[in-house]
């Protein structure tokens, strides 16, 4: 990781580009994540914003106030990267008319479902077409605007309203998709993972990163949702902690196909340490559920050992 | 000099799209449209035009990359065909409501079920709701001076609104057929170039498109929505008589063919019409007052003007190659037969099922068909149900 980028009072003396007064919940991991994904744009620099249909879409563009201070494009729920793609093309064609002159960056942000779900083909297409432009997914693990519904980022046991616990149920049956190592499987300059550790860095890093590499860029991002996780909405920081701590959310980039781990923790914690923080996996601690939690704990252990692999080789 | 040559619809409209040169154009193969982002790549590779293609993996981010473009302030347009155009639907209301002047070439082809590839209406006449003007073509050369009036009429200030024009799948985009291409010069100088007031890639303001809006904002933003397709109305006719400057062609919104005198009037849509007009010809060689009323423009819907241009037949029969499924008919049947009601016209009508999923229709069916409006004027056959044209027992 790059430590002369990185002066964390200038870029958080920088103006937000995601002005105060959306509607987004307070201690929302999303709207965190779009904060300091803008503020790794270089001061000047133009971009515009794109954005599937969720939360963030809802709550920072209700008609007729816009949060953005920057141009912004939301079309539908599936296609935010074949809608940014088609303002990417465009650029460069009234570019190379002469009708523009000024540099513009297109960052299009989507939550799971509209990224991993939903929106997969749509994303595909635009990393597979090499547009020059960074799609942001803010990981929260489920469909939170529409009320918690799984989705295939939703790790698997997590109690959501469309896979609830009871007493035939242990959750989620399924495990989450790697859509990070499907997106390097795109073969584009830029794939990174991360979410909010410390004074920001590793998100301000591989923003910047994402945003200032030619060609396609994928950031994943897991952006906590107080509502959909049941945690004590200040817990926030400590919740991303504990999961890249218990190597749950690791911290990795794949640059130009090759996979770069960026933290490895000393004591690698017990899963258990994320999960019991929040609601969505209490059934978990319930008596006689202790097979669940070493089933979770091996997932867990099989994926850090295949990342750490790909890093090593 | 106007170029008098031959080629299909296909080729006549990628020939428009040459002249028009757009900014963006992403799209999606399907058949019958196949052909025009394929001129289109073509084009781009021999150097004859700056358009970028945008080889899109579906047509419901075809629609999703025009939209993309065109809000970003560059002239963007796409092609494409039945279930292609089905995609796109949820993307169709976007792009209309965001007020996006987006050219559709559609190349009429029947909605899957069965599957089958050729001429009807069903999709385009799904998407009639959409928003999305909708302008239809006879021929070759009707698809190619459509198109031509396309961006005009989209790009017009009170309308601000995304125009589709449509031809018939195969009968008129791949057969060969005559045509008269106009000079590139004056017809460039006719189509114009592409200045929007406010776009994303705007240098001196940010915009935002795509809000979500509540109930207190979106009602008066559907209504002025439907303003504008109400001033449609009349910028089609003005940029039509701007072109018939420019190429002698005449274009209205319907087109009327011997019906001025006409005692038994048949309404229809597409290539069909020329099959009609030969009928038509045949029968008033034989003394029968016959004639025809050409839809050209569906969106807006003429009715008014249409149910006036009939008001004197004595039966009329309203030509639909499109089931909707509502036992009641087709839509063109629907909505014209409310369209005589309210003008209070009392001729006898019937709507007539024809052409779905590209089966033929020739002179002599409509020759039947002109029959049946006689006898039905005479009181000597009256339809409980809509009639299907040429159906096999």
């Amino acid at each position: 990781m790059s430590q002369q980028t990185f002066n964390f009072r200038e870029i958080q003396e920088r103006p937000d580009r995601l002005a105060p007064g959306h509607r987004m919940c307070a201690g929302c991991g999303g709207t965190i994540a779009v904060r300091n994904v803008l503020k790794a744009l270089h001061p000047g620099d133009k971009a515009v914003v794109g954005n599937a249909t969720g939360c963030l879409e809802v709550s920072t563009y209700m008609y007729p106030y816009t949060a953005y201070e920057d141009s912004y494009i939301h079309s539908a729920f599936e296609n935010a990267g074949a809608t940014l793609s088609g303002v990417e093309t465009a650029y460069h064609v009234l570019r190379k008319k002469g009708k523009i002159s000024s540099d513009y960056k297109f960052i299009t942000f989507g939550g799971d479902g509209g990224t991993y779900d939903i929106g997969l083909q749509s994303l595909s297409g635009a990393m597979e077409r090499g547009h020059d432009m960074v799609y942001v997914c803010y990981d929260n693990g489920a469909y939170m605007n529409t009320g918690v519904q799984r989705s295939s980022a939703t790790p698997m046991y997590a109690d959501t309203t469309t896979t609830p616990s009871g007493k035939c149920s242990d959750g989620k049956p399924q495990t989450r998709k790697d859509l990070a190592a499907v997106m390097a499987a795109h073969n584009i300059p830029y794939v990174a993972q991360t979410t909010f550790i410390g004074n920001m860095k590793d998100l301000y890093v591989k923003s910047e990163r994402a945003i200032y590499t030619p060609g396609p860029a994928f950031l994943n991002v897991m952006a906590p949702c107080p509502r959909g996780w049941k945690y004590d909405t200040p817990d926030i920081m400590e919740i991303c902690k504990l999961a890249v701590e218990t190597c749950y959310w690791p911290l990795f980039e794949v640059v130009e196909g090759k996979w770069i781990l960026n933290y490895k923790p000393k004591n690698k914690l017990p899963l258990e340490e994320f999960l019991k923080k929040q609601g969505r996996f209490k059934h978990l601690f319930a008596p006689g559920n202790e097979h669940l939690l070493e089933a979770f704990q091996k997932e867990v252990d099989r994926r850090w050992e295949e990342l750490l692999q790909k890093c090593e080789a | 000099m106007a170029i008098r040559t031959r080629m299909s619809g296909n080729e006549a409209v990628a020939y428009a799209i040459k002249q028009i040169n757009p900014d963006v154009m992403p799209a999606f193969p399907i058949t019958p449209s196949t052909e025009i982002p394929q001129f289109v790549a073509s084009m781009i590779a021999n150097g004859e035009i700056d358009t970028e293609f945008i080889p899109v993996e579906s047509e419901h981010s075809a629609m999703s990359a025009t939209m993309g473009a065109s809000a970003a302030g560059a002239r963007a347009m796409t092609a494409t065909s039945s279930c292609g155009l089905a995609l796109m639907w949820e993307v169709l209301y976007v792009a209309a409501s965001s007020r996006l002047p987006i050219v559709l070439a559609l190349v009429n082809r029947g909605l899957t079920g069965p599957l089958n590839i050729n001429a009807e209406h069903s999709d385009s006449m799904g998407a009639r709701d959409a928003g999305w003007i909708q302008i239809y073509s006879e021929s070759n050369q009707e698809a190619y001076d459509n198109f031509l009036q396309a961006n005009r009429i989209a790009e017009h200030a009170s309308v601000h609104l995304p125009v589709m024009i449509c031809q018939d799948g195969f009968i008129t985009s791949h057969a060969v057929q005559n045509i008269t291409l106009w000079e590139d010069e004056p017809i460039k100088k006719f189509v114009g170039e592409y200045n929007p007031e406010h776009y994303l890639l705007k240098e001196d303001e940010s915009m935002a498109v795509g809000p979500y809006a509540v109930s207190n904002y979106c009602m008066e933003e559907k209504k002025a929505q439907a303003e504008a397709m109400k001033n449609a109305k009349q910028v089609i006719l003005d940029v039509a008589k701007e072109f018939e400057a420019v190429t002698g062609q005449k274009y209205g919104l319907f087109e009327e063919y011997r019906l001025e005198d006409a005692e038994y009037a048949v309404v229809a849509i597409g290539s069909v019409c020329g099959t009609i007009k030969d009928a038509v010809d045949a029968l008033r060689d034989k003394g029968m007052k016959v004639g025809l009323l050409k839809v050209r423009v569906f969106r807006p819907f003429p009715g008014e003007e249409m149910a006036k241009a009939l008001k004197h037949c004595k039966a009329i029969g309203i030509m639909d190659r499109c089931e909707s499924y509502s036992a009641n008919g087709g839509p063109l049947g629907a909505e014209l037969m409310a369209a005589l009601f309210r003008e209070k016209v009392t001729a006898e009508a019937v709507n007539i099922m024809y052409g779905l999923s590209g089966r033929d229709v020739t002179v002599g069916d409509m020759g039947e068909v002109f029959g049946w409006l006689e006898k039905m004027a005479a009181g000597e056959l009256h339809f409980d149900e809509y009639p299907y044209l040429g159906l096999r027992d």
